[in-house]
């Protein structure tokens, strides 16, 4: 028993300095740039432009390695941004990589079997459930990335494109023709 | 008598309001079905709390507020609800919102209701009772009352009422001080109270000497104290609250600052009725008086049911054949409604009936000449002309810091532009443009931080994994090296000294205040520490069970 109790005591001894040291050594020094980057980018977490992340895109713009038009969710306007801030020419997108409407993913409850898979694989934690659970989709949370959509083994996982709604419409471009007091 | 103040700019387009104030309000008789809009407020949509095919009884709450800024909806007669599902609403983008409809069983059968007396009524049950009969400004705004009733420990000093309804065609506020004036008075009072303001200040426009004389005459007959009705000159828009605060107190409430930082509130006469049905007489805000006018033979206003269909409401004022819109509001700031279907709301002061006679298709727009009258009328000393060339380039950044959030949209500067250009319009589309760059960068936020969480969670989930398996081996080692070892291995005699140190240490610390124990007490203390011993002894053996493997 007392073997235990020092077991233990070591382990969480060990632990804390562990997750200390690390937190110091893996430490992201700061580039601004890269977060300069990174704040224009739409943080789907997506993967379309070929990187686990918009924060290693950021990273791979900022050194250089690739070009400003990849990431399909930020859309033209993504682009046009990402050119201001560095200074640069708008690129259009290249062959395949046009951007999608907004949605969200949809989980078919009755068809769901708890597996867990796409929780795994959801890279901002937008779904909720436990094993051999019903899992579902908070709304809210999810980004759109469709990273859910592969691992689902029994395809119940649905993308729902966001339609205009109330909150969400937007005035059009002036093409309404205003109202005048007649004299 | 009080110096009045001026603002900035103003126009003055013809009123055409004598049309709809000949008749007294008239009642509608109870419409063929309502459609009553879960969203009639600013905020969070309400959440139905009925059934289809429940029976509901006139002012039974059918929708609850959901959040702090939200409001309640309530049957507006008593009958069955048929449906809950998306309809066209009153509302500019023309899309469907969640509405109720409710069949009337033509009985108008009250849920049991009742008022409080204000006096004895403590301010935070007022507040509470005012969102419980969904009272929110009726002047346009929607901002529910109860909130606009905290001041926030700000220091009220004057709360203003505002009369004034400057945009051409409206009257429903002028028909309901000429005859509801002593009500509408009793609610300022009680707003005044609940701001703890020390003057009221209600301001109408000169040309409705009607109702200033009414309101006039019903302060002097309630006695109200420091209460002034004041007759502001007529010129749109001197309803805006930043402008009729302006005029009647001199005070300017600078870009980006709540009136209530400088001392001052405004609400509504339509509102101030409201809020006085709703603690008086318990009545929620089931109905509104509506300025029906425009191309119709009979312009007049009419005390409508909220969710009221628009075509049985226009019906009503004959409306003539060749209407081809209708619009919601006045001609200056007023929208287009989607639909005769759509259900009267909380928002609608005025329905105006348009045909291509009365307001003839507005001719092309040329380029702006840069004459700047747009700049010499608008009543936020803004530069129309700067703000239309940005919005209209997508430059939303310097839209905003030429203070394009300070636009009021009262639609000045296009009345007198000479280009015809529809400059509100650029305004709404920036506006929009930016709130939606608002919502996306808020989203992009939450979406960041949550995957900067995982990836961190994965991290120490991955850290830890590796160290317990390297703990564990490490374990497995010393157990090993420790069976070889001697008794007297250093390691079991460090054990040992600690736990002859920790034996000593707990035998030191004596238990506090035992000395003047009643048996009972004592009892009690031995029972407890027999049930310490065992739960000890269980986590013994329970730990027992956690020793690691032995790897041989
Ligand atoms: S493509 Fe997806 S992962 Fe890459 S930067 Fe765009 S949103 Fe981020
Ligand atoms: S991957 Fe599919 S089946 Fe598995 S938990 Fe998720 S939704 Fe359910
Ligand atoms: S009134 Fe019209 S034409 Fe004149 S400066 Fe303003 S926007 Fe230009
Ligand atoms: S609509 Fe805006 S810019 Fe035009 S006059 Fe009114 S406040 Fe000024």
């Amino acid at each position: 028993m007392i073997s235990a109790l020092w077991v233990m005591i070591g382990i969480s001894l060990l632990l804390g300095a562990v997750l200390g040291y690390s937190s110091i050594k893996f430490k992201v020094e700061g580039n601004p740039l890269v977060e300069k980057i990174d704040a224009v980018l739409p943080q789907t977490q997506c993967g379309q432009c070929g990187y686990p992340g918009c924060k290693p895109y950021a990273e791979a713009i900022a050194k250089g390695e690739i070009g400003i038009n990849k990431c399909p969710p930020g859309g033209e306007e993504g682009i046009q941004k990402l050119a201001d801030l560095l200074g640069v020419e708008f690129q259009p997108f290249g062959e395949g990589a046009a951007p999608k409407g907004k949605a969200v993913a949809f989980i078919d409850e009755q068809t769901c079997i708890g597996c867990t898979l796409c929780i795994q694989a959801c890279p901002v934690d937008a779904i909720a459930g436990a094993a051999k659970q019903m899992h579902t989709i908070i709304a809210s949370e999810c980004t759109g990335c469709e990273l859910c959509l592969p691992p689902c083994p029994v395809d119940c996982i649905t993308m729902e494109s966001i339609g205009e709604n109330i909150t969400n419409w937007k005035w059009r471009h002036p093409v309404i023709i205003p109202i005048k007091v007649a004299a | 008598m009080r110096t009045l103040f001026a603002f900035h700019g103003g126009v003055h387009p013809p009123t055409h309001k004598d049309e709809s104030t000949r008749t007294p309000i008239a009642q509608t008789p109870l419409p063929s079905k309502l459609v009553i809009p879960l969203s009639q407020h600013v905020g969070n949509r309400a959440v139905p709390i009925v059934q289809v095919g429940e029976r509901v009884l006139k002012g039974q709450k059918i929708g609850r507020p959901e959040g702090k800024l939200s409001s309640a909806v309530h049957a507006s007669t008593s009958g069955t609800v048929s449906a809950i599902d998306m309809q066209l609403v009153a509302h500019h983008s023309g899309l469907p919102d969640l509405c109720v409809t409710l069949i009337p069983d033509g009985k108008d059968e009250w849920i049991a209701h009742g008022g409080v007396d204000t006096k004895q009524t403590s301010h935070s049950e007022l507040r509470h009772l005012l969102r419980k009969a969904g009272v929110v400004g009726l002047g346009g705004a929607v901002f529910p009352s109860d909130l606009k009733t905290d001041a926030h420990h700000h220091k009220i000093k004057t709360l203003v009422i505002n009369g004034a309804e400057c945009e051409p065609y409206i009257t429903c506020d002028d028909m309901l001080m000429r005859e509801r004036a002593t009500d509408i008075l009793r609610g300022a009072g009680i707003l005044r109270e609940l701001l703890h303001a020390e003057e009221v200040l209600i301001g109408i426009e000169d040309n409705k000497p009607e109702a200033i004389a009414a309101m006039q005459l019903a302060v002097g007959q309630d006695k109200h104290d420091k209460m002034e009705v004041l007759s502001v000159p007529t010129m749109y828009p001197s309803g805006g609250a930043k402008q009729l605060i302006r005029i009647l107190t001199g005070i300017e409430v600078a870009a980006g600052v709540r009136s209530t930082e400088m001392g001052v509130q405004c609400f509504n006469v339509a509102t101030a009725y409201t809020v006085w049905r709703a603690l008086a007489h318990g009545e929620p805000l089931l109905s509104r008086i509506v300025t029906v006018t425009g191309n119709v033979s009979d312009a007049q206003n009419f005390d409508v049911l909220i969710g009221t269909p628009l075509d049985e409401l226009v019906a009503l004022a004959g409306s003539k054949p060749d209407t081809d819109r209708h619009i919601m509001g006045g001609p200056m700031m007023g929208v287009d409604l989607p639909a005769g279907t759509v259900g009267i709301t909380k928002a609608t002061n005025c329905i105006i009936e348009s045909s291509p006679k009365l307001f003839p298709p507005q001719p092309p727009a040329l380029p702006c000449i840069r004459c700047t009258r747009c700049t010499d009328v608008c009543p936020a000393e803004l530069q129309p002309q700067d703000l239309y060339w940005f919005a209209k380039a997508n430059n939303f950044g310097k839209t905003q810091e030429f203070h394009l959030f300070d636009c009021i949209e009262c639609g000045a500067c296009a009345y007198v532009c000479p280009s015809n250009i529809p400059l509100v319009q650029y305004y709404r589309y920036a506006k929009s443009e930016i709130h939606e760059r608002e919502r996306d960068k808020k989203a992009a936020d939450l979406a960041r931080e949550r995957h900067e969480y995982r990836q961190l969670r994965i991290e120490r989930d991955k850290q830890e994994k590796a160290e317990k398996l390297a703990q564990k081996e490490r374990e497995a080692a010393a157990k090993a090296a420790q069976a070889a070892a001697t008794p007297d291995d250093t390691q079991q005699r460090l054990i040992e000294e600690a736990l002859a140190r920790a034996k000593a240490q707990a035998a030191v610390a004596h238990p506090q205040n035992t000395e003047t124990l009643t048996p009972g007490q004592s009892a009690e203390i031995a029972a407890i520490e027999a049930r310490r011993a065992k739960i000890r002894e269980m986590a013994a053996d329970a730990g027992a069970d956690d020793e690691p493997p032995k790897s041989h």
